[in-house]
């Protein structure tokens, strides 16, 4: 049987999501696109320029990627909603990641800001996916006021350092009955791979690939990872043990 | 508290480590270390701010000012044409030059008060928000309701240099004046971060004084902001003096060494610090530049009051640029060099 997300009604088979920010050209950012085989494409709304004559990001993304636009930039849930707003009135479709961010340090998200933005766009008919900081209760508020899903981070924006958060994740993955999508800091494919294994649903990437020597390259080994970490996923890993298993028992024969 | 008070303790010696680390890599035994230095800020800068370079045009609407200040073209004593743009030239402006596909601009008057007051800012913003997705000022230093105002009118972003950190030399540079009033305009850029504006950005002047004490007290202000208001987004610029119609010279030499490690240092201890680089530095210094650490470039600059469509008199501008190509020749050079221009990076709300 294939194995298909279901978010909002929308069938995904590639469950390696991308952000577009960073790339050295929209050209190159397409072209990563493409080797990513991405499905799900996010792009902050204050980078589109509609009425641009020449270079306008929304050209170069695959007319088969579903565009997901996100709210960076937004401080609190007043300016999130309204930067949905726009992106849905500009005709940008009705997809978004809610960004709240109010910590220019880090970049690490507002998680009450972000509950109270959903609350608003999932009535206004939004497909909602919050990017928020790994926490159960938030989690759980996110998926009551109607996300379609859950996007915790795995160490803050562009640090590449990893799925650090991964105890809190897992205990959203097996608690929370919406998918949870690892969005933020994974820097390499074994940490694609990992949170895949563990039963994420998909993962965000951008900086890793973006501002990678060779953007298309790394965009195929994610692609690879997610797959061969789902794949794990869904086969069933054998639990660890701490000491050695021997395929012939040395009691064997009492049997 | 303000930054004043801890200006006032770091004029003495520091015992904060990140702080001695950041006085280090200012010092001119790290001038052995400079290659090191750019690996290592190369390194955040990339991770920081990927392999983009955000572009800006100033537009001078005034030069009308009250100050004396030595070192500059507008300064009140200068037998300069004097020039303010009415709103019909400031649409006339605005159209050229988002025309060019520009997103970003900054907007500058000399600082006279009264020729130039708030409510004449307002006006052009409300004429230049139809063309313009961010807004920046670069004016005399308001009052925290004053930027509120302003803000609301849809500016996002304030520019305010407080030329030198040395409370000693910056009075003998400024003669007369308001802006001899030090704190009030050291105290502008949080007084402008708590009025909600999104991006504020300082700098010193660099020739005016001692240029490693100087940089050393703007990264100190540049940390202060960025730890006290964490949601405005805070960058710098380094200019260094150029000639001006009254043909002052700099108290100290800033070579093109001591500006990469400006920007190194600067980006090691700040990593998520926005740096400028304008068009007072040359095509050829900017490009190289480019992979240290800096994240935005003006572009088709003019320093004169309606420079872009209205002809005003060669002795009437703020400074002397030295890189005059224009928009598409820069971009073009970015995209050589592997950067992407981004002309548009955010929205009026």
């Amino acid at each position: 049987m294939e194995d298909i997300l279901e978010i909002a009604g929308k069938k995904i088979k590639n469950r390696l999501f991308i952000g577009t920010g960073k790339f050295a050209s929209y050209k190159i950012m397409q072209e990563a696109l493409m080797a990513a085989e991405a499905e799900v494409v996010t792009v902050a709304l204050r980078r589109v320029d509609i009425g641009a004559k020449s270079e306008n990001i929304l050209d170069y993304i695959p007319k088969a990627c579903t565009i997901m636009i996100n709210t960076s930039g937004a401080r609190n849930a007043e300016e999130a909603v309204r930067i949905a707003r726009m992106a849905k009135a500009g005709g940008a479709g009705n997809w978004i990641k809610i960004e709240v961010i109010a910590d220019n340090k880090y970049l690490l998200p507002d998680n009450l800001e972000t509950l109270k933005a959903a609350e608003i766009l999932v009535k206004d008919g939004f497909v909602v996916l919050p990017y928020m900081s790994p926490d159960l209760s938030f989690g759980r508020r996110m998926a009551e006021a109607g996300a379609a899903a859950v996007m915790p981070l795995g160490s803050p924006i562009g640090s590449n350092r990893g799925f650090k958060t991964r105890e809190l994740v897992r205990i959203m993955v097996g608690e929370l009955k919406v998918p949870v999508i690892v969005d933020a800091g994974i820097g390499k494919p074994s940490d694609a791979c990992e949170c895949m294994e563990m039963g994420c649903a998909a993962v965000l990437i951008n900086t890793a690939v973006a501002i990678s020597k060779d953007p298309v390259n790394i965009a195929k080994a994610f692609r690879l990872a997610v797959c061969a970490g789902r794949a794990a996923y869904l086969s069933g890993i054998p639990e660890t043990n701490d000491f050695a298993n021997p395929s012939s028992p040395l009691t064997g024969f009492l049997r | 508290m303000s930054f004043y008070d801890i200006y006032a303790k770091h004029k003495e010696l520091s015992s904060d480590p990140e702080i001695e680390k950041f006085s280090s890599l200012l010092s001119v035994e790290a001038e052995s270390n400079l290659e090191e230095m750019a690996i290592k800020a190369h390194n955040l800068t990339l991770q920081n701010f990927g392999n983009t370079i955000q572009l800006y045009t100033p537009m001078y609407l005034s030069n009308y000012c009250d100050n004396q200040c030595i070192y500059c073209g507008f300064n009140i004593k200068n037998d300069v044409e004097r020039k303010k743009l009415t709103l019909d030239e400031v649409e006339k402006e605005a159209q050229f030059i988002s025309s060019i596909g520009l997103k970003h601009i900054l907007i500058l008057t000399g600082e006279s008060r009264e020729v130039n007051p708030v409510e004449y800012l307002k006006n052009c913003v409300r004429v230049l928000r139809k063309y313009f997705d961010s807004i920046s000022i670069e004016v005399y230093p308001c009052t925290r309701e004053e930027y509120a105002e302003l803000v609301a009118e849809g500016v996002d972003g304030l520019t305010i240099y407080q030329e030198t950190y040395n409370e000693d030399a910056y009075s003998k540079m400024h003669l007369s004046g308001p802006k001899r009033d030090f704190r009030f305009r050291l105290e502008a850029p949080e007084r402008g971060a708590k009025a909600k504006m999104r991006n504020v950005n300082i700098g010193v002047l660099l020739g005016l004084n001692d240029w490693r004490k100087d940089v050393f007290f703007m990264g100190l202000h540049a940390k202060y902001l960025q730890d006290n208001f964490a949601d405005v987004d805070i960058g710098v610029s380094i200019p260094r003096l150029r000639p001006q119609v009254r043909d002052f010279k700099a108290i100290s030499e800033v070579s093109d060494k001591n500006i990469v490690q400006i920007i190194l240092a600067l980006r090691i201890f700040l990593p998520r610090l926005g740096i400028s680089v304008s068009t007072r530095e040359n095509p050829v210094f900017r490009e190289n530049l480019l992979p240290l650490g800096v994240t935005r470039m003006s572009a088709g600059s003019s320093t004169r009051v309606g420079g872009h469509t209205i002809g005003v008199d060669e002795g009437a501008e703020q400074f002397e640029i030295s890189d005059s190509r224009n928009v598409e020749e820069v971009k073009e050079m970015l995209r050589k060099k592997g950067y992407q221009p981004v002309l548009k990076d955010w929205l009026q709300l």
